[in-house]
């Protein structure tokens, strides 16, 4: 009897030993959850986004970690649905020590996961997509909408248009029809051009298309009938190459199409080729950058290691640039805390946010980290979790994208009261208390 | 007027595409009792296959003529169609002989998921182009008549045309041949067409092969419209309310039902989707097929089913 306990008793500590020595061990490494979506109808879309966010991680490593911290990761297929994004995050939260940080890459999830991550204190980034009032970090304290949102990507079209007919004052009269995503990713730029329309008396015709957007035709029908100046596409995946189709199939002209930068890729144009001649989207900053130092890093140091993710030839590409921005964006967080919090650390949720509302990332350090011309500076606050509005436009000419536009930076003076009101009514109906510029000294 | 003769004619031409996925749902329903959930992956299956055979065929043959790369990659892509039609009645089929539609209805759930993955993994999950010609520019006809003209889209009426053919050469099989007859003897009673020869296991390779014959041409014809990927799958969800309003025994009715549907969506769409906010199309469908239902609830032309006690 006695041999038996103290055979248990040996057993348990060696259990216990062990267990201590693994958690140890994966305690030096900073554990990256990666939702993604290579399947399903945005499958084409979405695999050349996780791919770039993957050799990123994959770069970091090669190059030694982020200041000695090596980088796990794990992928979870949610083939753009909520319900499986939502699965997918409770699953990977607490793994590996925890989640540095989310990127769903879907308003719906980033709707869905919203009040969710501020009570696992996990930093949400949605870089250029979810919900644009999130920007005011002194009410979403744990979303990140860096370089961008929909209202911004909303205000730069506009201004763009504007630009075209010679001034804002020409806007008055001309009708603006808006094809979105039947979602809440869709619906997201409504508010601003309502409200550009009531400044500058344009009219805006909405025409909501449904998931996944391969019937378009009494769609492009009402737009041969309307005759809008310029249509705005609000599109994702499918969606996006039928519209520019039936397009072609009514005779709209596409030079007078403007997609937001989801629209704006290979996989939207590639199959349409010449029909797409003349369309523009507005860019993230960045389009295609196949000779951009970073992509070729990445083609000399995971690539020619046998180590790349997707295939060689996509590396560069629009979506593959953005999934890789996305992750430098994590990674540049978790490093600008480990200044605060410790060198060689790995950083919880709390200190990342702390990191990612302290970016400072100018040109030396973007010129020197091998993104010289693919993107402006950014720099955040507390209370700015968007940190950069800059946007240019690019257009097809039947077989790649060219940059056809001069930078834009969405007005301010437009889109932050917009801000303010609407993250006040979320406040009020959550019954947050927002931030003061004190607390956020701490 | 000219708008909703274009709406119209819009809508009998989407339609007509319709009746051809419907088609699928019908040959296999009448020859075998089976509701195929699958029909829709294997429109994708097959259009994945045309368009990488097409792809292929070209540089493991060496040469450059378009029109000679998609005869070959039909004909391979048909062959495909075949092995997976075998494949399905010696694994699955096979097996399941007399057991209940509902258990045939989840084994062809599982087969549409098993093609999906399988599609995408041996071909694929790229977005990939059908080039068969097919003109992408519209045309206007009757500009005198009305002001700017009709407009008809002549990729959509060649496709129409296409899918009429086809629909019209499958319905003569149905009724005129001897193995049509015998597979119309199979969907009324397994077990009777036995008893008088008829060989099931054959027949229903005939029938999973016939329908994935009329996947295929719809593969090729929605994969050179929107780009052969995943969505394509998704196809098949627009059938649904046709063979619900048409009649799951009925190849007229999958034609009448295909056109309704397709006139009926593009109309409430234009005319009714601006007054609640658009995108009403696909539901409306459903909503079109279930107020058919109430009044017959065997569909347009399908078999009233009088059970005797």
């Amino acid at each position: 009897m006695k041999l038996r306990k103290l055979a248990m008793a040996a057993s348990l500590a060696t259990i216990g030993l062990a267990s201590a020595l693994t958690a140890q061990a994966a305690a030096k490494e900073q554990y990256f959850p990666v939702l993604v979506y290579r399947t399903g109808a945005y499958g084409p879309n979405g695999a050349p986004w996780a791919n770039g966010y993957i050799d990123y991680l994959k770069l970091v490593n090669a190059k030694g970690g982020m200041n000695g911290v090596k980088i796990s990761f794990e992928e979870c297929e949610f083939g753009y649905a909520t319900d499986r994004g939502v699965e997918c995050y409770e699953r990977l939260k607490g793994k590996n020590g925890g989640g540095t940080v989310f990127q769903p890459l879907s308003t719906g999830v980033t709707f869905a996961l919203t009040e969710k991550a501020a009570v696992d204190k996990i930093p949400l980034i949605t870089a250029g997509y979810g919900r644009s009032e999130s920007s005011n970090g002194a009410v979403f304290t744990w979303n990140f909408p860096l370089l961008g949102t929909y209202w911004v990507g909303a205000d730069v079209a506009i201004q763009h248009i504007a630009k075209k007919e010679g001034g804002m004052d020409k806007l008055k009269g001309k009708k603006i029809a808006l094809v979105y995503h039947d979602s809440p990713y869709g619906k997201e730029p409504i508010p601003l051009l309502q409200e550009r329309a009531k400044m500058h008396g344009f009219d805006v015709q909405l025409l909501p298309v449904a998931h996944p957007g391969v019937e378009q035709k009494a769609t492009w029908l009402q737009i041969r009938q309307s005759r809008p100046d310029y249509v705005l596409l609000w599109g994702w995946g499918v969606m996006n190459s039928t519209s520019l189709k039936e397009a072609q199939a009514t005779g709209y002209p596409r030079e007078k199409m403007i997609g937001i930068w989801w629209a704006g890729a290979e996989p939207d144009v590639k199959d349409v080729a010449d029909g797409a001649k003349g369309y523009s989207a507005l860019t993230l900053q960045h389009g295609a950058e196949p000779n951009s130092k970073v992509a070729q890093d990445i083609l000399a140091m995971v690539h020619a290691k046998g180590q790349g993710t997707g295939p060689k030839d996509e590396v560069g590409s629009v979506l593959y640039m953005r999934g890789l921005l996305s992750s430098m964006l994590a990674v540049e967080g978790v490093k600008r805390a480990q200044e605060r919090y410790g060198k060689g650390k790995v950083m919880s949720g709390e200190q990342v946010r702390w990191g990612l509302e302290n970016l400072n990332l100018d040109q030396k350090k973007l010129d020197g980290m091998g993104f010289s011309g693919v993107m402006r500076p950014v720099q955040t606050s507390c209370l700015d979790h968007m940190g950069s509005s800059w946007v240019r436009v690019h257009s097809w000419d039947g077989a790649k994208w060219n940059f056809t536009s001069d930078w834009y930076q969405a007005d301010e003076k437009v889109i932050r009261p917009m801000v303010m009101l609407a993250s006040g009514r979320y406040a009020e109906e959550k019954k947050l208390k927002p931030r003061t510029p004190e607390e956020c000294k701490q | 007027m000219g708008f909703f003769l274009e709406t119209l004619i819009g809508g009998l031409m989407a339609g007509m595409l319709y009746s051809l996925v419907a088609l699928g749902f019908v040959l296999i329903y009448k020859a075998s009792g089976v509701f195929n959930f699958a029909q829709g992956a294997m429109v994708l299956f097959a259009a994945l296959a045309m368009a990488r055979f097409a792809e292929w065929i070209p540089g493991w043959l060496g040469f450059e003529n378009q029109v000679l790369a998609n005869i070959l990659a039909f004909a391979v892509a048909a062959a495909v169609m075949f092995v997976v039609a075998w494949l399905i009645e010696r694994l699955v089929l096979r097996h399941l002989v007399n057991q209940e539609g509902a258990t045939l209805l989840m084994v062809t759930l599982g087969i549409a998921y098993l093609l999906e993955g399988i599609g995408q993994s041996l071909f694929g999950d790229n977005i990939y182009s059908i080039d068969v010609g097919m003109p992408k520019d519209p045309v206007l006809v009757l500009e005198g008549m009305f002001p700017g003209g009709l407009l008809i889209n002549k990729e959509d009426f060649i496709a129409a045309l296409i899918a009429a053919a086809l629909v019209a050469a499958l319905s003569l099989f149905f009724q005129k041949t001897a193995t049509g007859r015998a597979l119309r003897a199979v969907a009324d009673d397994h077990q009777a067409a036995q008893s008088i020869g008829i060989p099931l296991a054959r027949i229903w390779v005939i029938v999973w092969f016939v329908a994935g014959i009329a996947a295929l041409v719809a593969g090729i014809i929605w994969g050179s419209k929107l780009g052969v990927q995943f969505s394509l799958a998704t196809v098949a969800l627009r059938a649904l309310p046709v063979v619900i309003l048409g009649g799951l025994t009925s190849v007229p009715g999958a034609i009448i039902g295909g056109l309704i549907i397709g006139v009926g969506e593009k109309l409430s769409e234009v005319y009714i989707g601006p007054l609640v906010g658009g995108g009403i199309e696909i539901w409306f469908a459903y909503m079109l097929a279930l107020v058919f239902l109430l009044f017959r609830p065997q569909g347009l032309f399908g078999e009233k089913i009088i059970d005797r006690v």
